[in-house]
């Protein structure tokens, strides 16, 4: 009972929080608001494929890009359509399309899905490193056909002017409900599954775990949350263009997810707020700086070189990142303090 | 397409399948002993365009004596980079090891934008390099006659360290079994060191005469290379020298053949290589020269 009290409790602290924020403060901070639930929504759905199911996937850029154009695509204005392709005439059947955002948003997943379905179907065979190469490759294929395939998506001149659909009850809407879903899903006899294939996966073939079914279902709904996300993100910049979705962004919802520990979801959650505030806190570091005597001129780009160092002492000091594969609950909490007690006092469990 | 023409285009092919075979070497050696996409080998690349590049127009040495001295510190920067990144962590599950690689890969890249600057530089070229062969009907850079001949040079040394030498035969020990060649003195880390200071030495041949062939550095250049490359070690059979150096050249020759034959194809030539390799992992995992290996239960 006081448990359940506690939950609701929660659930009415962050809807005021969100209906706060969505009245009282600025663009810029909103924007970083709704980047924390895109990147808890990409977070997950990689982490389903690396971290519950074991099936080291380097391709999430390759679905994002899909996601984002699709949505591109679809919500943008004839007269938009008609300015981005000067080069290349759009192809008419393309051209007066427009949807509201939410079909937008759920094609936007079905089509990365489909794709995934196609690339998981070959690839999922392989483990390990290769299966990480071979979705790099995949991904890299993807953004490579999209550069080329002009009339459809304005090849590597991007487009531009997409309409802002992306708000606060977008994002959060929409990452709340894949965080309830993952939770669901982790518990279900389906989650039970995929983490025995992670852990061995001959034994849970011996135990009548079907391999592929699991690993495709895992690929399949990782890819459909990439392909949201994408779309999502594609609408809160207002505008794709093939370069955004190189290896690097790939690596940066891999590092959210490495950060928070494979395998937890809260950890997906902690870690992808943290990431997000702190690239934009790191700014600091690439304004100039004065020290009284001395001004040191900033250099653009050391953001990224001290989070790569942050990243690689995580890496390699606390590999388990922050939540191992444990969820944040109450108990979780008492037994941390519990045990820090105790060892303040010298006692040894 | 006149004969002239073709041989034009295979000898493009060559010089760029050599440039891949050498980087190609770095990753199969590495993968052989420590079962690691190395993937920060392309930035080791790029690193060594970038000491190549100042030794000559900052120090002002000769550029013979600026390729050497490249050569020996990116050998060094191997060295470096295993001792910390994946040295601590060889007792963990591979893909920490891997998130680690990637890591290294992602730290040297933006290193690389803050310390050298994100604007493209322009390598120099010596002129004993570029001057134009003509043979029949083709004409042919020096730089092409140069690039497979160092290459079978290297080839034909590092075969003979791997295969005649004490030295090779430890490695080729411990890529086997750690513990077993441990047990016979062999001291591992040591050997593990020496395999990256060999491939990273590689890597950066490549990478100087890749930059004389393409001559524009930036510190993105080892990422598509370093893929490619790697690509070409999984066709050849991965933990394979001469499999390494066959995968290189058929990538390479491939590539330039495909634009020259389909020129309508030229925009999707980065993926070819990627093609190439989903094919390969889904009909033959193991490459074209690599054995089959039974799976432990």
């Amino acid at each position: 009972m006081q448990k359940k009290k506690l939950k609701y409790l929660g659930i009415i602290i962050f809807v005021l929080i969100i209906v706060w924020a969505n009245f009282g403060w600025d663009n810029y901070k909103k924007t970083i608001l709704n980047l924390i639930a895109i990147n808890i929504i990409l977070g997950l759905g990689l982490n389903l494929i690396n971290g519950f199911t074991g099936q080291l996937s380097l391709g999430h850029a390759g679905f994002m890009a899909i996601g984002a154009y699709t949505s591109a695509i679809l919500t943008m204005s004839p007269e938009t359509k008609k300015m981005n392709f000067y080069m290349v005439p759009m192809l008419p059947e393309l051209v007066d399309i427009q949807w509201p955002f939410l079909p937008t948003l759920i094609l936007a997943g079905i089509l990365s899905a489909v794709v995934g379905f196609l690339i998981g179907a070959p690839v999922l065979r392989l483990r390990g490193d290769y299966l990480a190469i071979a979705t790099l490759g995949f991904a890299e294929i993807i953004r490579i056909i999209i550069t080329n395939i002009k009339p459809i998506t304005n090849g590597a001149l991007g487009l531009k002017g997409l309409p802002p659909y992306t708000n606060l009850w977008w994002s959060w809407g929409i990452a709340v409900l894949t965080i309830i879903f993952m939770y669901r899903l982790v518990n279900s006899s389906y989650g039970r599954a995929l983490k025995s294939i992670r852990e061995d996966e001959i034994a849970a073939q011996a135990m009548g775990i079907s391999l592929f079914k699991h690993k495709m279902f895992a690929f399949v709904v990782g890819s459909f949350m990439a392909g949201v996300g994408g779309a999502l993100h594609a609408n809160l910049l207002q505008t794709v263009d093939p370069s955004m979705y190189r290896f690097s962004l790939t690596y940066q919802v891999l590092m959210i997810v490495v950060l928070g520990g494979m395998g937890s979801i809260s950890g997906t959650i902690i870690s992808a707020s943290i990431v997000t505030v702190l690239m934009e806190a790191l700014r600091i570091v690439e304004s100039p700086l004065d020290l009284g005597f001395i001004t040191i001129p900033g250099i653009s780009g050391m953001r990224m070189v001290v989070f790569s160092i942050l990243l690689m002492i995580v890496i390699l000091f606390y590999q388990q990142g922050l939540m191992g594969s444990n969820e944040l609950s109450w108990e979780f909490v008492a037994d941390k303090f519990r045990r820090l007690k105790s060892r303040r006092k010298g006692e040894f469990k | 397409m006149t004969t002239d023409l073709f041989l034009q285009h295979l000898a493009n092919g060559i010089s760029l399948g050599s440039l891949y075979a050498l980087i190609a070497i770095g990753y199969t050696m590495v993968y052989g002993i420590l079962r690691l996409i190395n993937f920060a080998h392309g930035d080791i690349f790029m690193l060594a365009t970038y000491i190549a590049f100042y030794g000559i127009f900052i120090f002002s040495l000769p550029w013979w004596l600026s390729f050497i001295i490249a050569l020996i510190l990116t050998a060094l920067c191997g060295i470096v980079i295993e001792k910390a990144a994946y040295r601590p962590l060889r007792n963990s599950p591979r893909i920490s090891l891997l998130i680690s690689a990637i890591g290294v890969s992602f730290l040297m890249e933006n290193l690389g934008l803050v310390v050298f600057g994100a604007r493209p530089k322009a390598f120099p070229q010596p002129e004993v390099l570029t001057k134009v062969v003509k043979i029949g009907g083709i004409s042919i850079v020096s730089l092409s006659f140069f690039i497979p001949v160092v290459t079978i040079v290297l080839l034909v040394i590092l075969m003979y360290l791997v295969n005649k030498t004490t030295m090779g035969m430890a490695m080729r020990a411990v890529a086997k079994d750690f513990e077993a060649a441990s047990l016979m003195s062999i001291d591992v880390n040591k050997i593990i060191s020496l395999t990256f200071a060999i491939g990273s030495a590689l890597a950066a041949v490549g990478g100087i005469m890749w930059a004389l062939k393409f001559p524009q550095i930036n510190p993105l250049m080892g990422i598509i290379p370093g893929l490619k490359c790697f690509i070409a070690a999984v066709f050849g059979g991965i933990g394979n020298i001469p499999g390494a150096v066959l995968g290189g050249f058929i990538l390479g020759i491939g590539e330039i053949m495909i634009v020259a034959f389909i020129p309508s194809l030229a925009g999707y030539r980065d993926a070819f290589a990627f093609i190439v390799l989903i094919v390969v992992l889904l009909f033959r995992p193991t490459g074209l020269l690599g054995e089959k290996i039974a799976e432990k239960v």
